[in-house]
């Protein structure tokens, strides 16, 4: 295991890759965002009690459901993307429209499902 | 185009570790796509489509635990409770983890640049992430 980088963080961010850049990005962000949701999750559903309960509220704010659902379903198609293009390498001359049809996918099914926690959110 | 693959031939890869792992992400990608739309079906019949709206399907989906579908119009919990789904919930619990695990120590090992540093935060994430598994499965089955 003898790596040699000297990227740090910053000058990781600051590069500008464009679209699968983007995607690539986020796809960490929602891998991250997932990783610790599912953490405190299951920690609160184990621990219960006032802490639990308290959690409970956190995570059941539609503000938060909104940038959980990001995650996961951004995660997922993208991962969908990157898998069935790693395991058939000929596809990958497609990559830039695998992207395109990715956000196409992506974009109704979230704003569906934003719609609907908006509106339970608010009442509805 | 010219003939000249774009890959190596399978024998003249290296099958080391994280090239086991980078196949097991993309595998356990499927496996979750497969149980992810599984539950998804046996929500739809179980009569999830008038019994519940998107969001809740899509929880229900990502995770297949009854407490996901205790506050939506469900009459009866009892065959949403079944040890087969809990099966499932615990399968898509341990492949979801340990496709975290990996990816916590890749991004571990992208931007921590001393090796030191990514060492501990590759043992932290592997600790982190197998009792979270266990843990979870306890809760998946007594809750």
């Amino acid at each position: 295991m003898r790596l040699t980088r000297n990227v740090g963080l910053a000058s990781a961010l600051r590069y500008k890759g464009q679209g699968p850049m983007l995607t690539y990005i986020l796809h960490r962000i929602g891998g991250l965002g997932m990783a610790i949701f599912i953490t405190v999750h299951i920690l609160s559903s184990f621990l219960g009690g006032n802490t639990g309960v308290y959690v409970n509220t956190l995570y059941e704010s539609w503000i938060f459901q909104i940038f959980i659902f990001f995650c996961v379903l951004f995660h997922a198609i993208n991962g969908l993307r990157i898998t069935i293009i790693d395991l058939w390498p000929s596809l990958l001359v497609h990559q830039r429209e695998a992207i395109w049809l990715e956000w196409l996918v992506f974009l109704p099914l979230y704003g569906v499902a934003v719609l609907v926690i908006v509106r339970n959110g608010l009442g509805g | 185009m010219a003939a000249k693959p774009r890959t190596l031939p399978l024998s003249q890869r290296g099958l080391n570790f994280e090239m086991l792992m980078w196949l097991f992400t993309r595998l356990s990608a499927l496996a979750m796509y497969g149980l992810i739309l599984f539950a998804m079906i046996g929500a739809l019949i179980m009569g999830a489509r008038t019994q519940m709206n998107f969001a809740d399907v899509m929880r229900w989906s990502f995770m297949p635990n009854v407490t996901h579908v205790q506050s939506t119009n469900v009459p009866d919990l009892a065959p949403w409770s079944t040890t087969f789904w809990k099966l499932t919930a615990s399968a898509l619990l341990l492949v979801a983890c340990a496709h975290g695990i990996h990816g916590l120590v890749v991004i571990a090992d992208d931007y921590i640049v001393s090796r030191r540093g990514r060492l501990i935060v590759r043992w932290i994430s592997i600790l982190f992430l197998a009792s979270m598994s266990i843990i979870g499965v306890y809760v998946l089955w007594t809750y």
